[in-house]
C-alpha cells in the first residue's frame, strides 16, 4: 500500500459526496455513490489483507507534513495496522452493503440525491477517522462523521422530533468532544507531538510518558480526557440520551451510522489509543483507567438493556441494545485489552446493522409503523426478512456456538472473570446479557408471532434490501466462528475458555430467552398492558427529564444570567456609543470646524484679504501722502545705515 | 562763528523745507521747498568744506557747484511739469490730483 492508494480509502467517497451534493436524479446519486464505495471497498478488502500479513505489532505509517509552525512541524497521515485494517474492512463492507439498501430504501423520497451525498460524506469521515495516525486528523474525521450523522439524523427536518434529535446528538456529544479535545492538547503538550506512531519512534504512543497533573500520571489524565469523547460518540452512560433520540432518521442511517459504524468510533478510539488507558493512576498503584472503563461500560450495559426491557418502537429498543453493547465493549477493552473488545465491535458491526436493516425492511413492510404492538405475524408474509432477523437476534442474544455474537460476548465474560478485581464487572455483564436475551425475546413475540395486529397487510422488501440481509445474516453468524483466532492473533490477545464462564454465558442466554418466553407466553399481545413496561423503563429511567430539570434548568439560569448581562452590555455599548458621539462631535466642530475651517482657512484668507485692503490703502493716489512715506523711508534708511555701523 | 552754527541753520533750513513739502498743497510751493532742502544740504557741503583740515582742495565748492546747476535742472523740468499739470487738470492743487488710485 502507499500514502496514495490509502488515501483513496476515504476520498473517493468524498468525491462521490462532491458529486452527489450537486446531483437531483436520485439514483445517479446512488449509482455514483455506490460506485465509489465499492472502489474504497476493494481497496480497503486489499488494504486488510496487507494489514492481516504483517506481524502483530507493526505500524505502518504514512506520514506527510501538513503544517509548519516554527520549528514545530504537525504531519498529518495514515497508519495501517491489524486493528484499523479490520475497521476497514469492516466499514466498507457495511457500508457497502447499507448503500445498496439504501437505495431500495429510500427510492421514493425526493431527496434521495442528498442523502446520498451525506451518506458518501459520513463514510469519507469515518474511514479518514479510521485511517489517522494523528490526534489532530482523527479529530477532524470524527467531527465530519458527528456533522453527517446530525445531518442524517434530521434528513426529515421537517419532521419536529427529527429536527429535535438531530441537535440533541450534535450538542451532546459535543461535550464529550470537548474533552476530547482538551485531551489532544494535553497530549500535545507533554508529548510534542500529535502523530501516534511514526517511523523515529518518538510517537505520542511510543513514548513512555513521564509527569503527574494533580497527582496523578498525565497519561492517565489524556486518557480519560479521550475517554470522554468516547463516551459521547459511543453513547455511554451518562451521555448515551442523544442515541435512542437518533433512530428519528432513516433507518439505514441508523444501521450505518448508530449501530455499525459512527458509535464503535469512540470503542475504537479507546482501542487506538489503548497504551495510554493502560498506565497506573499512580505510581506503583493497581488501578488504571482501564478499570474507568470497564465501569462505565458495565453501567452503561445494565441500565440500558432495563430501558431497553419498556421500550415500544422497534427502533428503539435495538438503539438501547446497541448503548448496552456499546457499554459491553467497553468492558471487553477495560478487562481484557484491544483484542477483546474489538473482536465485539466487529460481531456486533455485522449483527446490528442486520437488526437495524432488517428492522427497516418490517417497517417498510408494514408501510412505515414502528410500534411494535401493532406489528405480529410478520413470520409469514416476510420470510427472508425474518429468518435474516432471527438470527441478528441470535447472533445479539449470544446463542451458544453458532452464532458470532457467543464468541465475542464469551470472551469479554472470560475476561472479566480472570481478573478478581473485575469480578462485579462481571456479573454485571452477566446481568445485561440475561436482559438482552429478554428483550429480545419480548421484541420478537411481539414482531414475528401471532396474527397481523396493523391496517393494511405487510408485504416483503425487494431484492436490493433483502439480499444485503441474507449476505449480513452469513456474517452474523460465522464469523465468529472463522475469525476468533486470526483476530486475537493479531490484536494481540489471548482467547480463554473457562468452563465456568461459558456456562454462564450459555445459561444467561438460554435462561433470558426461556425467561420472556414464560413471561409473555399465553398474552394477548398489543392489547392487554405488557408486565415488563412499567412506568420507570417506559420513561427511559427519567434520564431526559433528570438533565431537563438539571442541566436544562441550570442553562435556563444561564440564559436568564446572559441576557441580564447582554442587557447591560447593551447599555455600555449605547453609552460608549454616546461618548464617542460627544467626541466626535467636539473634535468636529471644535476641531474642524472652528480650527481648520474658521481660524486656519477662513482666517488666513481674511487675513490676507484685510493685509491686502491695507496695502491697498497705502496706494491711494494722494501725492503728499507718497512724498511722506518717502521721507519716512529715507528716515528708516538713515536710521539703518547708522545701526549697522 | 562754529561749524554747529551753520548746521543747525541748514537743519532748520531742512525742516522748513520738509514741512513745506508735507504740507502745502500748492505744487508750486512744494517745488520751492524741495528747493530749501536742496540749499540747506549745500551750506552743509560748504560747512563742512571750510572747517574741515585741508579747505585748499575744494572739495566742498565742487558739489555745490553740481548741486546749484543739476537743481536748476531739475527746477526747469519741475516747472515744466506742473505746467503740464495746470493744463491737464486746470488746477496745481497736489491733493486734487488722484486719478492715480484705481
Amino acid at each position: 500500500m502507499t500514502t496514495t492508494t490509502l488515501a483513496l480509502i476515504p476520498l473517493l467517497p468524498l468525491l462521490a459526496a462532491a458529486l452527489t451534493c450537486g446531483l437531483q436524479n436520485g439514483r445517479r446519486a446512488a449509482g455514483v455513490a455506490i460506485a465509489a464505495m465499492l472502489g474504497s471497498c476493494g481497496l480497503a478488502l486489499a488494504a486488510f489483507n496487507e494489514a492481516w500479513g504483517m506481524a502483530a505489532d507493526v505500524h505502518a505509517t504514512f506520514n506527510i507534513p501538513w503544517l509548519t509552525v516554527g520549528d514545530t512541524a504537525i504531519p498529518l497521515g495514515f497508519v495501517l495496522d491489524p486493528l484499523n485494517g479490520a475497521m476497514l474492512a469492516m466499514v466498507t463492507f457495511i457500508g457497502l452493503l447499507i448503500f445498496i439498501y439504501s437505495a431500495g430504501y429510500m427510492k421514493d423520497d425526493e431527496r434521495m440525491a442528498r442523502f446520498f451525498c451525506y451518506l458518501s460524506l459520513f463514510a469519507a469521515g469515518m474511514l479518514g477517522l479510521v485511517l489517522a495516525n494523528s490526534l489532530l486528523l482523527l479529530f477532524m474525521c470524527w467531527e465530519i462523521v458527528g456533522v453527517a450523522s446530525y445531518l442524517l439524523i434530521s434528513f426529515w427536518f421537517h419532521k419536529p422530533e427529527a429536527a429535535a434529535a438531530g441537535k440533541k446528538a450534535f450538542i451532546v456529544t459535543r461535550i464529550g468532544d470537548m474533552g476530547f479535545l482538551i485531551g489532544i492538547l494535553l497530549a500535545f503538550k507533554t508529548t510534542g507531538t500529535l502523530t501516534l506512531y511514526n517511523e523515529a519512534g518518538n510517537g505520542m504512543l511510543q513514548q513512555d510518558l513521564t509527569g503527574t497533573v494533580f497527582g496523578i500520571s498525565v497519561a492517565a489524565v489524556i486518557s480519560l480526557l479521550l475517554f470522554m469523547g468516547a463516551v459521547g460518540k459511543s453513547g455511554q452512560l451518562p451521555l448515551h440520551v442523544w442515541l435512542p433520540d437518533a433512530m428519528e432518521g432513516p433507518t439505514p442511517v441508523s444501521a450505518l451510522i448508530h449501530a455499525a459504524t459512527m458509535v464503535a468510533a469512540g470503542v475504537f478510539l479507546v482501542a487506538r489509543t489503548f497504551p495510554l488507558f493502560e498506565v497506573p493512576l499512580y505510581e506503583e498503584g493497581i488501578l488504571k483507567m482501564t478499570h474507568v472503563v470497564a465501569w462505565v461500560g458495565a453501567i452503561t450495559a445494565l441500565i440500558a438493556a432495563f430501558i431497553a426491557l419498556g421500550q415500544y418502537d422497534i427502533k428503539r429498543i435495538l438503539a438501547y441494545s446497541t448503548v448496552s453493547q456499546l457499554g459491553l465493549m467497553m468492558v471487553g477493552l477495560g478487562v481484557g485489552g484491544v483484542a477483546v473488545g474489538m473482536f465485539h465491535l466487529l460481531t456486533h458491526a455485522f449483527f446490528k446493522a442486520l437488526l437495524f436493516l432488517g428492522a427497516g425492511s418490517i417497517i417498510h413492510g408494514c408501510h412505515e409503523e414502528q410500534d411494535i404492538r401493532k406489528m405480529g405475524g410478520i413470520w409469514k408474509p416476510m420470510r427472508v426478512t425474518s429468518i435474516a432477523y432471527l438470527c441478528g437476534t441470535a447472533a445479539l442474544v449470544a446463542l451458544p456456538f453458532v452464532t458470532s455474537g457467543y464468541y465475542s460476548k464469551d470472551q469479554i465474560l472470560a475476561a472479566a472473570w480472570g481478573e478478581p478485581l473485575m469480578r462485579p464487572v462481571f456479573w454485571i455483564a452477566a446481568a445485561a446479557s440475561l436482559l438482552t436475551a429478554v428483550y429480545m425475546t419480548r421484541q420478537c413475540l411481539y414482531v414475528f408471532a401471532g396474527e397481523y395486529r396493523g391496517g393494511k397487510t405487510p408485504h416483503e422488501s425487494p431484492v436490493t434490501m433483502t439480499a444485503p440481509l441474507v449476505i449480513l445474516a452469513l456474517f452474523a453468524l460465522g464469523m465468529g466462528m472463522v475469525f476468533e483466532t486470526s483476530i486475537f492473533a493479531k490484536l494481540q490477545g489471548e482467547v480463554i475458555h473457562d468452563n465456568f464462564v461459558i456456562a454462564v454465558s450459555m445459561a444467561v442466554a438460554l435462561g433470558g430467552i426461556a425467561l420472556g418466553w414464560l413471561i409473555y407466553r399465553g398474552r394477548a399481545l398489543g392489547q392487554a398492558a405488557d408486565p415488563l413496561a412499567a412506568m420507570p423503563l417506559v420513561r427511559k429511567l427519567w434520564f431526559d427529564e433528570l438533565y431537563a430539570a438539571t442541566v436544562g434548568r441550570l442553562w435556563s439560569l444561564a440564559i436568564i444570567m446572559a441576557e441580564q448581562l447582554n442587557e447591560l452590555l447593551l447599555r455600555v455599548r449605547d453609552l460608549a456609543v454616546l461618548l464617542a458621539d460627544r467626541i466626535g462631535n467636539a473634535f468636529a466642530i471644535g476641531g474642524d470646524r472652528k480650527l481648520i475651517d474658521t481660524l486656519a482657512f477662513d482666517g488666513m484668507c481674511n487675513r490676507l484679504r484685510s493685509a491686502g485692503h491695507a496695502v491697498t490703502r497705502l496706494q491711494n493716489g494722494f501725492l503728499p501722502g507718497y512724498l511722506r512715506l518717502i521721507a519716512l523711508g529715507a528716515v528708516a534708511l538713515g536710521v539703518l545705515v547708522f545701526w549697522i555701523k | 562763528m562754529m561749524l554747529h552754527h551753520y548746521l543747525i541753520l541748514a537743519a532748520v533750513l531742512f525742516c522748513v523745507g520738509l514741512m513745506g513739502a508735507f504740507t502745502r498743497r500748492n505744487a508750486i510751493v512744494v517745488l520751492f521747498s524741495v528747493e530749501i532742502m536742496l540749499n540747506a544740504a549745500n551750506l552743509n557741503f560748504i560747512a563742512f568744506w571750510r572747517y574741515s583740515d585741508n579747505p585748499e582742495l575744494l572739495h566742498g565748492p565742487m558739489f555745490t557747484l553740481f548741486a546749484i546747476a543739476v537743481a536748476a535742472a531739475e527746477v526747469a523740468v519741475g516747472l515744466a511739469l506742473v505746467i503740464a499739470v495746470y493744463r491737464h487738470f486746470k488746477t496745481v492743487d497736489l491733493e486734487s490730483m488722484n486719478t492715480l488710485r484705481e
